[in-house]
């Protein structure tokens, strides 16, 4: 884990590992780090990595990831390991896991699905119907969804 | 068991035993036999798009089976005003024993499901599912051939944006059919949905001409090649008319050949055609009465006797 050390170490928070290479800003978009300036966030990208070619890492101070947050960030980055630090040391660790049934977690892309209209009450709903290569269906109107667009679409 | 948003929902097992309450109930649906199975059900028509045929068959259905029928239409009411489909299929929750959802947008069918108690029927949700169709399409092929099993079935027309023959496609799969799709090249049937039918074991062709593939033929299906497809007149006209069938065309085909339609048809079939025994696609129309009497039955758990008289 020496890249680990690319950065400061953290007191308490959360590290984000083995995200794809490039996906690191699409992460800290899904958790709002954005638009939160609270708290220090570091970021390393291209790393090398044995696992997935090459990754980015993400370290978020003072914050431990939900685990709503973690369902959502399967999408972006689903061979992530999460670990929770707390004073220093790993305190937890997970692994993202990406549900059969994705639900609330990303709106349906097609322009004539019956959830475009966003009054009407009943969840947002996905299929996981194939996890290599990933392959993502409206439960409601079947529209095989493009992961990219999908992500763009994360409640 | 109740509804039906997708032929998914059924199994073989479940389409032939409908096929043959459907069969039994030929004489009902004809109305030379009395047998109010349905007497004192009630079946919401929901349709929020026009669909006649379809919103007839489904009543004719419900009638003859001596249930009674509400007819909703979307023009001029609370849908209109932006009432959420949720919103409204809670109101006929309460005064329907079943409904049948006709709908613009896809997906409308499985989330009325998920908004109600009530059995749903899809009658069509945008260029999604239209089951019944399906259902009502093997009818006609199995009462023609006593079976649906490994048979060579000719697609002919829009192939790309026609949900009737997508659908039916899936299933007719499903029964080890060879299928052979007849198109214009720009009206050709989507990659995904040809590789979706390979990768389940069938043998599917394409092809331009229709007149090589009539002799091997055991059911021909034709569709209507829609204008509104077309951005402009042009690329329309390049395209209409260009799959004609006529009485004449036959002459080399299997006996037991026979051609079908959805309905309505433009200028594909030749009225010279409807007086030969090939002609199904009346007795198609048709026969969405007695198929959706048998999934009617089913979805409301009323058993159709096995002896009908
Ligand atoms: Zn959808």
């Amino acid at each position: 884990m020496s890249e680990m050390r690319r950065v400061t170490a953290i007191r308490n928070g959360t590290v984000v590992d083995h995200i794809p290479s490039g996906r690191a800003m699409q992460v800290i978009r899904l958790l709002r780090i954005d638009t939160d300036r609270s708290t220090p966030v570091s970021l390393v990208m291209n790393v090398p990595s044995d696992k997935i070619g090459r990754k980015d890492v993400l370290k978020i101070e003072d914050r431990e990831l939900s685990h709503k947050e973690l369902d959502r960030l399967a999408l972006i980055a689903p061979s992530a390991s999460i670990a929770i630090i707390r004073n220093h040391a790993v305190a937890e660790k997970m692994m993202v896991e990406l549900a059969d049934d994705l639900v609330n977690i990303a709106r349906c892309s097609f322009s004539n699905c019956i959830t475009i209209n966003d009054r009407e009450p009943l969840p947002q709903r996905m299929r996981v119907v194939n996890r290599d290569p990933l392959e993502i269906r409206c439960y409601y109107c079947g529209r095989g969804q493009d992961i990219e667009e999908l992500i763009e679409k994360i409640l | 068991m109740g509804d039906l948003v997708t032929m998914d929902d059924l199994t073989n097992d479940e389409i032939l035993s409908v096929l043959g309450d459907a069969n039994r109930l030929l004489p009902v649906a004809k109305g030379t036999l009395h047998l109010p199975l349905l007497e004192g059900k009630v079946l919401a028509n929901m349709f929020f798009e026009n669909s006649t045929r379809t919103r007839m068959s489904f009543e004719a259905a419900m009638k003859r089976l001596g249930g009674s029928v509400l007819n909703f239409s979307s023009v001029g009411t609370s849908v209109a005003k932006g009432e959420t489909l949720f919103d409204t299929m809670q109101m006929i929750d309460g005064y329907a024993d079943i409904a049948a959802i006709r709908h613009p947008r896809q997906g409308a069918a499985q989330y009325s499901a998920d908004s109600v108690e009530i059995p749903i029927l899809n009658a069509g949700d945008g260029a999604g599912n239209h089951p019944t169709q399906t259902m009502l399409d093997l009818f006609t092929i199995n009462n023609s051939h006593g079976s649906l099993d490994g048979l060579n079935v000719i697609l002919v027309g829009d192939l790309r944006y026609g949900r009737t023959v997508h659908s039916l496609s899936h299933a007719l799969v499903r029964f080890g059919a060879s299928l052979t799709m007849v198109s214009p090249t720009s009206l050709r049937m989507p990659k995904e949905i040809v590789s979706d039918l390979r990768s389940h074991g069938a043998e599917v062709n394409e092809a331009e001409s229709l007149q090589d593939q009539i002799p091997d033929a055991d059911v021909i299906y034709m569709t209507r090649i829609q204008k509104e497809r077309f951005p402009d007149e042009d690329e329309y006209a390049k395209v209409a008319g260009i799959y004609k069938l006529r009485a004449s065309d036959l002459s080399g085909v299997k006996k037991a050949m026979i051609v079908m339609h959805p309905l309505p048809r433009v200028d594909e079939i030749d009225p010279s055609l409807d007086s030969t025994d090939h002609a199904k696609y009346f007795e198609q129309a048709f026969n969405g009465v007695p198929t959706r009497m048998a999934l009617l039955c089913r979805s409301l758990g009323v058993e159709v006797p096995k002896k009908v008289s």
